[in-house]
């Protein structure tokens, strides 16, 4: 199994009442940015990542996203470069490029080689999307969003594998010279996991490409739902998913008391936490969901990872909070964060009750990565890099000997896709749901 | 009574819905950004003296999207081969909003394809001042809410858009939310060069507007009189961006004025 570790590198330093008030993290202004406090983080970050290779962390993923303090990471390969050269052992794993968003799949083709060759082979490219947010930020088109993602990514391969120079006119994306002189260091090129929260279309081109697809804190019970889609898929095209072809990120924070645990780990909602990663507008962009993920929307009145909900939206309430309700919001908050705990969607404590949980969901989910999602809010740099030490020394070596005695088999242990299924035998499971009942998950 | 029914016209390589109501001399509707809204008093009104034809926009729901339609220009020229097909070069028209933008294109492509041409809050051209309202990054009940002066008061908002959105309903919307942004995501429900193309044509034009507005600033209606001298203006008071159905009294008056000139 690979081990990772992420952080959203998150702004710390924005009063949580301005998060209330814009009700999002996305669209707060930029006067509360502090160029100082900024560098400070910028460079922690990089160290962070850093400390996380001394560790014994087999990786360390980046995100993107833009014009949020919930996330600095606006520009990802730049971060990506710089710890191409300041690491030497971890994997750079991107969840992900935000393809559509950043619409220029020849530069991007050329700044993945760049760094996988610094990195002496150690990248692993990951395409995303694009919150809804980032379609406004970034002005990109939702409505063209899946297709420009599609031609983005068979683009990208060409460059890395057909020699150039050679010329491309397609329908979002026109190119008079390809030739990137720069390819990667890895033949043919990186592999690719990818991210997502779920999208039943991603899911499915993920089992078409062979790419192990990474659920980003997707709840336990819809993420078997869609592993079992994605190994229905994958049986489709002639072969046996395994835990090479998942990953899973969960929101993880340790610290040597359940008691500071539990305070510190408050982070995660701070502001709302992920829920409040954009307003419903932003969320949700014209045309950035397939027909069908709408259809499912307008009928689903519970929500999401994202927060959105048909409710939600029908409401539509835009703008600014009201500023009296503050400690009511604090107090749902603090209700949220513990039933999200009781969900297993936060994982947070003393090593002691970190560890059986986390094999829960090992056991559970079978992923063949597992990557812990770093805390969000204004966690001090200290109590940061002792979750990550306790996690590391405490719970790291036992989570391995475990996944190595269900099988566990990583993507780099084993090619996803490499295992060949007639049609007409039944299948090996991909998860096991014999525990969710008595977790009162689903 | 004018009667309204829907039919089918194979035109442009698609089936194309067409709502067909009232009697007389032909008229068509091109619809606003958000869709056919249904048959209201201004239809009923403008059917007593003219045979509406609504086309429903490719892309909304009922008319099969096509994939060539990537901005308001090729929409326009869409709908000119209709009319060519359909042999009714030289009809009126009314375009409300997109619909505005729709018809100054098919305008400008061909300043012979409309007698006369009414542009309700018309997108289309960058406004001399102000902005038109970025919808996209507005729900649609905050969108829909924004373009009418008082949505409590207006009867005929409430008859469309009151109650509880049902599914089908927020599917529809989301169709003519994907569809306007493919065709108007950037530049944003206008085309730089449209003045320029629009500039000379002694097509006789009525500009409608709402002095409350709140989607299509005044600075639109300037910068059509700008390029079209000609071009008669008529404010609805009170009015926002559907004046159609806030002062159906007033914009039938004014519209029939203008048309039987």
């Amino acid at each position: 199994m690979q081990i990772g570790y992420f952080t959203e590198r998150p702004y710390r330093w924005v009063p949580e009442e301005e998060l209330f008030r814009n009700q999002a993290y996305f669209a707060v202004s930029n006067r509360f940015f502090d160029r100082q406090k900024g560098s400070d983080d910028y460079n922690y970050y990089l160290d962070e990542n850093c400390y996380a290779e001394e560790l014994g962390f087999d990786a360390v993923a980046l995100n993107e996203h833009h014009g949020t303090p919930f996330c600095m990471g606006g520009v990802m390969n730049v971060e990506a470069a710089i710890l191409a050269r300041i690491t030497s052992k971890v994997r750079i794993v991107l969840v992900g490029n935000p393809l559509p968003v950043i619409k220029h799949p020849l530069r991007m083709a050329e700044e993945l080689a760049e760094i996988d060759l610094i990195s002496r082979g150690r990248l692993v490219a990951g395409w995303v999307r694009g919150a809804g947010s980032e379609q406004f930020f970034n002005n990109a088109n939702p409505a063209y969003n899946r297709e420009m993602f599609n031609e983005a990514h068979d683009f990208i391969i060409q460059a890395w594998t057909r020699p150039g120079p050679w010329r491309y006119e397609g329908k979002h994306f026109r190119y008079r010279h390809v030739n990137p002189w720069a390819l990667p260091y890895q033949k043919p090129y990186p592999p690719m996991w990818i991210p997502g929260v779920l999208s039943l279309e991603t899911v499915k081109w993920c089992a078409e490409h062979r790419y192990p697809y990474v659920g980003l804190g997707t709840a336990v019970g819809p993420t078997c739902d869609l592993w079992d889609f994605y190994a229905d898929e994958a049986q489709k095209l002639g072969y046996q998913a395994g835990p090479e072809n998942f990953g899973y990120l969960i929101p993880t924070f340790l610290a040597e008391t359940e008691e500071r645990a539990q305070e510190l780990g408050r982070g995660f909602v701070y502001g709302g936490g992920q829920n409040a990663f954009s307003r419903p507008e932003h969320t949700l962009p014209p045309g950035y969901n397939s027909k069908e993920a709408i259809r499912r929307l307008a009928k689903a009145p519970g929500g999401s990872w994202l927060g959105v909900s048909a409710d939600k939206l029908r409401q539509g309430k835009e703008g600014r909070g009201d500023e009296n309700n503050y400690d009511e919001v604090r107090q749902k908050l603090l209700v949220a964060y513990q039933k999200a705990q009781q969900a297993y969607q936060l994982i947070i404590g003393s090593p002691r009750t970190v560890l059986p949980k986390i094999k829960t969901l090992l056991e559970v989910l079978r992923p063949g990565i597992f990557v812990t999602f770093a805390v969000q809010g204004p966690v001090s740099n200290k109590d940061r890099m002792t979750s990550m030490r306790l996690f590391a020394q405490e719970v790291m070596p036992a989570l391995r000997d475990y996944a190595k005695e269900i099988g566990l088999r990583d993507p780099i242990e084993r090619t996803p896709g490499s295992v060949p299924i007639a049609s007409d035998v039944s299948r090996v499971p991909v998860v096991e749901r014999g525990p969710l009942a008595a977790l009162g998950l689903r | 009574m004018p009667k309204w029914d829907e039919e089918t016209v194979r035109t442009g390589g698609v089936d194309l819905v067409m709502v067909k109501g009232g009697s007389g001399k032909p008229l068509v509707i091109l619809h606003d950004e958000l869709g056919y809204t249904g048959w209201m008093t201004w239809n009923e009104r403008l059917a007593e003296e003219r045979t509406l034809l609504i086309p429903q926009q490719p892309g909304f729901g009922k008319t099969p999207r096509l994939d060539w339609i990537q901005d308001y220009r090729d929409l326009g020229a869409f709908y000119a081969r209709m009319l060519r097909e359909m042999g009714l070069e030289g009809i009126d028209a009314i375009g409300f909003s997109a619909g505005g933008f729709i018809a100054a294109e098919m305008a400008a492509a061909n300043p012979k394809i409309f007698s006369r041409m009414v542009l309700v809050a018309p997108m289309g051209i960058k406004p001399a001042a102000g902005e038109i309202l970025d919808f996209f990054s507005l729900t649609i009940r905050t969108h829909l809410r924004a373009t009418v002066a008082d949505p409590v008061t207006t009867v005929e908002f409430a008859k469309i858009y009151g109650g509880e959105m049902t599914p089908d309903q927020f599917e529809a919307f989301e169709d003519a939310r994907t569809e306007t942004a493919r065709l108007g995501w950037d530049p944003f429900m206008h085309s730089p060069s449209l003045p320029n193309r629009l500039e000379g044509i002694r097509m006789p034009t009525l500009l409608v507007w709402g002095q409350r507005d709140g989607v299509v600033p005044r600075g639109c209606v300037e910068a059509y009189k700008d390029v079209l001298p000609q071009a008669q203006i008529a404010e609805i008071a009170a009015a926002g961006h559907r004046p159609e159905i806030e002062n159906a009294a007033e914009f039938a008056r004014v519209v029939k004025n203008f048309l039987s000139a």
